[in-house]
């Protein structure tokens, strides 16, 4: 092998602190190294193309720089390599600028620590070979996971850039939360009115496909190679028949069976049922748990009045197959319901407020509902146990939130705003009535969010108490609020006809459950993890999957729509080429001597390790053993060490190599 | 003369992410240790063989250092949760080795965390130093002219 050793002197950054000339020179004599030279800035033009011309003149077939640390410049000098013929990887990095001569200040020591670095450095690219990377076609499709604002806007996004995109959502209709939403702040615009266009527009678009009342089973392969199962929920109705003429919802004799989900339990709906009027697709969902027919048999009253015979009592779970090659996770949120403690969970709750206990103790969305003019009062603020207006409502900021001792430790962010908002609607509806919120600070970063809550204040009136409420006690028809005015410094009282809490936003029941099925990480409250909280927002450390919106951390609508659209720039990056490339250091199975343990398969976090059948002639089983996808594997090598019998190797970092390093130390 | 001179040598293992990242950014912030040290570098401290400790003290090492990420932190996840169960295991197995097991020395070094790689590394030489020169495998390598 012929070695060349091109020492940086980086200005002064090494050349001060190490004698380059002296280390280019002890190289000069280490066993394999051709030629060793030292320049003033070896990544400057003029530098590399003394490393180009150099390969070519002696005839080099690896090469070492002693130069920044591999994080700076490792790229640049594995080009100069490519460029004149020798592989990328027969090109080593020694770092001596921060690792020697930025942290020691004796020449003599650094320039021995710098020779010693390039003699490590030297020894390793000896035992190592030639890689291409890997190539691995990519799939231009997408799949969405969640059709909220964020899931409808990714779709959106990927679909009019030309690309094919399925779009799953749990529920029977795509909208998620913000259909719910009465209106949004701080522009006060009705929320349905700039949402329903959207969902519409996902409905009717060529390269959508849209997947309601659906949920991700699995989630196979890698980067640019998906595969999911989907499980397409029975809705009792034949879609392809089915006009949405909504006589069957009408006709249903059930009325008061089962709560209205969409109307946050303040309302019925039928046993077949459209959960809102707009809601896309347009077509209802028979509810098997309180059906008649599902429990005696008889009824059949939708059977009766459907004119085109699209009820389909018998109709399956369907289980359908997408190939993806990338995934946008928007599944949204849920409010933490505080009535009841979430099974197996720590959090206490806040049974002293009565929410569950009181009607007309009610959480946000409750109150967007009835704040809604689509809602169960038609837009009228009355209260849910007597159906009359409110004189005196309470709001409370911070339920569940920023509290560690009964709720999270985190803030949900959109709650000073939204309530700002139900104060101000409230007080726009109800002239006469006094609003007050207790908050604990007023968290308005936004455009025009801050400017938002004084005018709430100011020219609404709503009167704001800093302090928390310590009890909620029902007497002759009002809920006594007790609470301390830590402005004041005093105890306060308020006997309010309605209380709306805001109540912390957390992660849905079956995050955790999705985060497994797909490979992502999640942290303690089951808010998926980006890859990196500052420069890889929206990515995770699954390649090829991008979140969007809540399903990350409490997020107001705008967030979660750029979100959103940076997922769907994310996929389309991906969709660029037919292929992609990767970098080739991942693990590799010797498999003449691989016993099929499997012991890499359970420390590997990627599920990269997958079994591969070995046969003989006639197809008799051999053996069993391991087998590295390298569209999953993501090289960190846990797999190589575990090993017992050494059959994996970490290319680019294998047992050899390292031993030639430790050997050289 | 010859114990007052003694300058020991350190062999560091750190993964690619967050130590190598947090010394780099000790150099950076031009902060000061001693040359003793020498990093190898490996994607996670999940592919550090317990194997490659042993053989760094039979190639000369007076003190070996194991850093990576923060738990929770793994660029790969899980990488550093098998790591730090490993050593639990593998220090154990150490002193019966013959190798004691206090010149190994474990840390979690973030990529941010400059300072702290220059105070963890300036501890483990200063303790390798009263600890002496590391001399099981001297006689070894001596008679079978391995080293060098």
């Amino acid at each position: 092998m012929r070695i060349g050793v091109f020492v940086c002197q980086c200005g002064e950054n090494i050349g001060r602190t190490v004698d380059c000339p002296a280390v280019a020179e002890a190289a000069g004599r280490f066993p394999g190294v051709a030629y060793s030279v030292e320049y003033k800035y070896m990544c400057s033009d003029p530098g590399q193309n003394l490393i180009k011309n150099m390969i070519k003149e002696k005839n080099l077939d690896a090469i070492v720089v002693g130069s920044c640390s591999p994080h700076m410049h490792e790229k640049t000098f594995r080009k100069a390599a490519l460029d004149a013929g020798v592989n990328p990887f027969l090109c080593e990095i020694a770092n001596l600028r921060e690792h020697c001569s930025w942290v020691h200040e004796d020449i003599v020591d650094a320039t021995k620590k710098a020779i010693d670095l390039v003699r490590i450095a030297v020894e390793k690219v000896k035992k190592n070979t030639p890689l291409t990377p890997i190539r691995v076609p990519v799939t231009k499709r997408s799949l969405v996971i969640g059709g909220g604002i964020s899931g409808i806007q990714a779709a959106l996004d990927i679909a009019n850039a030309g690309f094919e995109c399925v779009l799953v959502e749990k529920e029977p209709s795509i909208g998620g939360h913000m259909s719910q939403l009465s209106e949004t702040f701080p522009t006060l615009d009705c929320s349905q009115c700039i949402l329903t266009p959207r969902m519409v527009e996902v409905y009717q678009h060529p390269k959508i496909k849209l997947l309601t009342y659906s949920e991700v089973e699995n989630v196979e392969g890698f980067i640019g190679n998906f595969k999911v199962t989907i499980r397409k929920k029975a809705r009792s109705i034949d879609e392809s028949k089915c006009t949405g003429c909504g006589l069957c919802v009408q006709k249903c004799p059930i009325k008061k069976k089962a709560y209205n989900e969409f109307e946050e339990n303040l309302a019925h709906r039928p046993a077949v049922y459209v959960p809102f009027p707009q809601a896309v697709p347009n077509i209802p969902v028979i509810d098997r748990t309180v059906c008649t027919y599902y429990q005696t048999g008889k009824c059949q009253m939708c059977v009766k009045v459907c004119g085109r015979e699209a009820i389909f009592f018998e109709q399956q779970d369907e289980m359908i197959t997408e190939e993806v090659g990338s995934i946008v996770v928007a599944t949204g949120y849920k409010l933490y319901s505080i009535d009841k403690k979430p099974e197996e969970s720590e959090i206490k709750g806040y049974g002293e407020y009565g929410y569950g206990k009181y009607k007309d103790v009610i959480d946000g969305l409750q109150f967007e509902r009835i704040a809604s003019a689509s809602g169960p009062t038609s837009g009228e603020i009355l209260r849910p146990s007597d159906n009359k207006v409110p004189k005196k409502i309470v709001f409370i900021q911070c339920v569940g939130s920023r509290d560690e001792s009964k709720g999270f430790s985190y803030c949900s962010k959109i709650c000073c705003m939204y309530t700002a908002k139900h104060a101000m609607l409230y007080k726009h509806k109800v002239h006469d009535g006094e609003a007050y919120v207790f908050y604990m600070d007023i968290r308005a970063g936004g455009k025009g969010y801050d400017e938002f809550v004084r005018r709430a204040i100011e020219e609404d009136h709503v009167k704001y108490i800093r302090g928390r409420v310590s009890r909620i006690y029902e007497e002759d028809g009002k809920y006594i609020v007790r609470g301390e005015d830590t402005i004041a410094g005093k105890p306060i009282t308020i006997d309010a006809d309605l209380v709306v809490l805001a109540t912390a936003m957390i992660a849905q029941p079956n995050a955790v459950k999705l985060a497994q099925t797909i490979g992502m990480s999640y942290d303690k409250y089951g808010f998926y993890n980006e890859a990196h909280p500052k420069l890889r927002p929206v990515e995770v450390s699954t390649a090829g999957v991008f979140l969007a919106g809540a399903c990350q951390s409490p997020k107001d609508i705008p967030e979660s729509v750029a979100m959103a659209s940076a997922a769907a720039s994310k996929s389309l990056v991906l969709f660029g080429s037919d292929f992609l490339e990767r970098e080739p250091t991942v693990a590799k199975v010797n498999e003449s001597v691989c016993a099929g343990c499997f012991y890499c398969q359970k420390v590997c976090a990627y599920n990269a390790i997958e079994k591969k059948e070995i046969k003989d002639r006639k197809g008799n089983l051999v053996k069993v053993i391991a087998y590295v996808n390298s569209g999953l594997c993501q090289g960190f090598g846990t797999c190589n060490a575990v090993c017992p019998s050494k059959s994996v190797e970490l290319i680019g970092f294998n047992d050899e190599q390292i031993y030639a390093e430790i050997n050289a130390l | 003369m010859e114990e007052e001179k003694f300058e020991p040598k350190i062999a560091a293992f750190v993964c690619n992410w967050c130590t190598y990242t947090g010394a780099d950014l000790a150099g950076t912030s031009r902060l000061k240790y001693p040359t003793n040290v020498k990093m190898i570098r490996v994607p996670c401290t999940g592919r550090i063989d317990p194997v490659f400790i042993i053989k760094a003290f039979e190639k000369g090492a007076d003190g070996v250092l194991i850093s990576g990420c923060h738990p929770n932190d793994c660029h790969y996840n899980t990488g550093n949760f098998h790591a730090r169960r490993r050593w639990i295991l593998f220090r154990q197995l150490l002193n019966f080795v013959g190798i004691d097991s206090t010149r190994l020395h474990f840390s979690w070094v973030s990529a941010s965390e400059g300072k702290k790689f220059v105070d963890v590394v300036t501890e483990v030489i200063n303790k390798v130093k009263e600890q002496g020169k590391f001399k099981k495998y001297e006689k070894i390598n001596k008679e079978f002219a391995i080293h060098e």
